[in-house]
């Protein structure tokens, strides 16, 4: 069939299983978005295409589809460069296309030319330019290929005007179908080798004080399951890294929560005191494991993860698997079933976890009448409150933190949040794209007023495209977290991160965007705002909840120390270690 | 240089606009030293050879090997150990020689096998290809002439042969 680059683009992102698109159209985009309206597709016009970026995260995350965004050259392009290291971060698949200007215009800083693939070259897993009008059908299916196997990440696909702008002849090709990926450079190696399992399971048996770091790989790889069922047999304690939030129920009696600089007590000392640390999908990241050479000292490394770089980048292990979460997992349960129980003495172990378990629970100071609400509070009640599958998605910040510890997390794919690269303002995109994939879901964007102002313009999308998300504001007027670092490090020199909370009027704002706009300010009207905003659905709603400022999130690893240093909360702090 | 610190290895990359911006950028961004780079089509013109020199006290080799491996044009990684691989480097050099002292530059021309490309009043070109030591000797025992400008292309290699096939030259190390 002839036909022309736009439509061949729009036709093959069809036969790739793409249902919706984010986006914003501009010049050199131009072409693609006539064949849209002809097109199955739904196309969601954000308000900023830094928003485009973060919804396709939230759809990918949410759904296991890969995420895939659309928008014009220069300004557009470079616009979306936070999502795509963001999504590089995380491993999230999104597939973006950028217009270019025309291929002759190339190099000449023609009007809205920027060298899009140089920018993106390190935040993506891999970028296309493509020169030939006949190379679209094959490119979208190498960038489908690339994106959502082996370590999922964000593709770009740079594609000038010309090969896609039907009056022109450098346009013209005849539609195919490819048969299969042209990439001779990628093999993923998803089956983890049998002697590596084997010696595995040989690490487990002896343990005495054996942890499971499951990290964000775990969700990746659909191996939540597996997951559960390697905990079971093996009756080994888990944590949850912040990016592996509901990769293993929070309920489950061998869930320890998540580790890390403001993990609980429990995970982050069973992490550091343990002999084997069996880490799956986890990349030790410099916020699990605190200072370096002071982390987990006795502890021997199983570490598993589908990108072989990660093996030995950071923490040397004992043995080094390459391999697909799930993959590594079913056949290390296969492999336990086969040795039998471990003759390793855990009694010890499981009274030491049970003892900090007890000295040590996630706790935070009662509400003091006349001062803000209680952040933690707040989170707990909206947990209560809400659907138990329930998405929530995060900014950064201290409401980041404190939503990671105190929701319940009972499923995989309910926690969304910008884990490696910690971008303020994630919440509210990703929640919209969230909710885009699973619309019969309830989906909480909870964020901090820093973070809102940042990307709140998308609700005005959300609004118009009647997705209805909810916002829990938490309104400390402060740039929080960094005002926490500056009470705790600097000597309380509060050096720019007050924001105040009064201007904006948020609620005047959500209305002004489309949305509801409620706010709670004492304790007695936390739970009916709750109420009342779940029960809307026809539209966006913003619940403002006024915090108290000086709240600090517990327990915390400072910077640079061991995670032997460990804060815990003032109120814990003279109890026995 | 020692050759422990310095690790030869060796990508296959398909011929596509960007590789080599996708190949240095990495070592930039991950912090990795390298000290030599050549790039090169192959026999296959789908594909290139870029062959580079690491240190490897900048970053442990097999993370190097691992980083470049993610990227999608690179087809195929070999390290070469010096002493498994015949390493190679042209040199093009210009140096002062006075007439009087030609006949020593001669002499340096000889011992190494070298070539003479060029000569001028006061000044010769002389060329030589030869193990990378070697054309730091050569180098070195001209720059009291006075070296003008030279050019080195960074070394290639290949994995040496089976021993039994292999006519050693005087000049392998
Ligand atoms: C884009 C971006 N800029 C700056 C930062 C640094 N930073 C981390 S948390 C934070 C404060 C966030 O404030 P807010 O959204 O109000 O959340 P809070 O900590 O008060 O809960 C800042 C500025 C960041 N992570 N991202
Ligand atoms: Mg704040």
């Amino acid at each position: 069939m002839k036909t022309n680059g736009g439509s061949a683009l729009i036709a093959s992102l069809e036969r790739e299983g793409v249902d919706v698109v984010f986006g914003l159209p501009g010049g050199a985009i131009l072409p693609v978005y006539d064949p849209i309206l002809d097109s199955s597709i739904r196309h969601i016009l954000v308000r900023h295409e830094q928003g485009a970026g973060h919804m396709a995260q939230g759809y990918a995350h949410a759904t296991g589809r890969p995420g895939v965004l659309m928008v014009t050259s220069g300004p557009a392009a470079t616009n979306i460069v936070t999502p795509l290291c963001d999504a590089y971060m995380d491993s999230i698949p999104l597939v973006a296309i950028t217009g270019q200007v025309p291929y002759s215009a190339i190099g000449t800083d023609a009007f809205q030319e920027c060298d899009t693939t140089g920018i993106t070259m390190s935040v993506t897993k891999h970028n296309f330019l493509v020169t030939d009008a006949a190379d679209i059908p094959q490119v979208i299916h190498d960038a489908f290929h690339i994106a959502t196997t082996g370590r999922p990440g964000p593709v770009l696909v740079d594609i000038p005007k010309d090969i896609v702008d039907p009056n022109n002849p450098r346009s013209a090709l005849e539609m195919y179908q490819p048969d299969g990926p042209k990439l001779p450079g990628y093999q993923p190696q998803p089956e983890p080798e049998a002697t590596l399992i084997a010696d595995a399971i040989e690490l487990i048996q002896q343990a005495e004080r054996p942890v499971i770091y499951a990290g964000g790989g775990i969700l990746k790889a659909r191996a939540a399951e597996a997951l559960r069922a390697l905990a079971d047999a093996a009756d080994i304690h888990v944590v949850t890294t912040l990016m592996a939030r509901g990769a293993f129920p929070d309920d489950h009696p061998l869930c320890l929560g998540m580790p890390g600089m403001h993990g609980n007590y429990t995970a982050v000392t069973a992490m550091q005191q343990a002999d084997l640390l069996i880490a799956l999908g986890a990349r030790f990241d410099d916020r699990v494991t605190g200072r370096l050479d002071g982390f987990a000292p006795e502890a021997k490394i199983i570490h598993a993860d589908i990108d072989p770089a990660e093996l030995n980048k950071v923490r040397r292990a004992d043995v080094a698997i390459v391999g697909d979460s799930r993959l590594v997992i079913e056949a290390m349960v296969e492999g336990l079933a086969a040795a039998g129980p471990s003759p390793a003495d855990r009694s010890e172990w499981r009274s030491r976890i049970s003892g900090w378990r007890e000295r040590f629970p996630l706790t935070y100071d009662e509400h003091v009448p006349g001062e803000g609400l209680k952040p933690q509070q707040v989170l707990e009640q909206l947990r209560d409150g809400s659907p138990e599958d329930t998405i929530v998605t995060s900014g950064v910040g201290q409401h980041q933190m404190w939503a990671a510890q105190h929701w319940t997390f009972r499923h995989p794919y309910t926690w969304i949040n910008s884990g490696g690269l910690g971008t303020m303002g994630f919440s509210i995109p990703a929640a919209i794209g969230a909710k885009v994939g699973m619309p019969d879901r309830t989906v909480w964007a909870v964020d901090g007023d820093g973070c809102f102002q940042m990307t709140a313009q998308e609700l005005v999308t959300a609004a118009v495209e009647r997705i209805p998300v909810k916002v829990a504001l938490l309104n400390n007027g402060y740039l929080g977290m960094v005002r926490q670092w500056q009470e705790m490090f600097y000597e309380e020199r509060f050096s720019e991160v007050e924001l105040g909370q009064a201007v904006p009027d948020y609620v005047k704002w959500a209305e002004a965007m489309g949305c509801v706009g409620i706010r709670a300010e004492s304790p007695e009207e936390v739970e009916p705002a709750i109420a009342q905003a779940n029960d809307i659905d026809d539209r966006p709603v913003v619940v403002e909840f006024r915090t108290e400022a000086t709240e600090k999130v517990f327990p915390m690893v400072p910077a640079g120390k061991t995670n032997s240093d460990i804060m815990v909360h003032p109120s814990q702090e003279g109890q026995q270690r | 240089m020692s050759s422990d610190r310095f690790h030869t290895v060796v990508l296959r990359v398909e011929n596509k606009a960007g590789v080599l911006a996708r190949v240095a950028g990495l070592f930039a961004r991950r912090g990795f030293n390298i000290d030599s780079l050549a790039v090169a089509p192959t026999e296959d013109d789908r594909f290139s050879r870029i062959t580079f020199t690491v240190d490897v006290e900048s970053a442990p080799l097999d993370q190097v090997v691992k980083q470049l491996n993610k990227l999608i044009n690179v087809v195929e990684i070999t390290e070469l150990d010096p002493k498994s691989s015949v390493e190679r480097e042209l040199m093009i050099i210009t140096v002062n020689v006075a007439p009087e002292n030609r006949g020593q530059v001669m002499d340096l021309v000889r011992i190494f096998e070298a070539k003479v490309l060029n000569v001028g009043y006061d000044q010769m070109m002389l060329s030589l290809s030869g193990a990378p030591s070697r054309v730091d000797d050569f180098e070195q025992l001209l720059s009291p002439h006075g070296i003008v400008e030279l050019q080195r292309t960074g070394r290639v290699a290949l994995r040496r042969l089976d021993k039994i096939q292999a006519a050693p030259s005087a000049e392998e190390s």
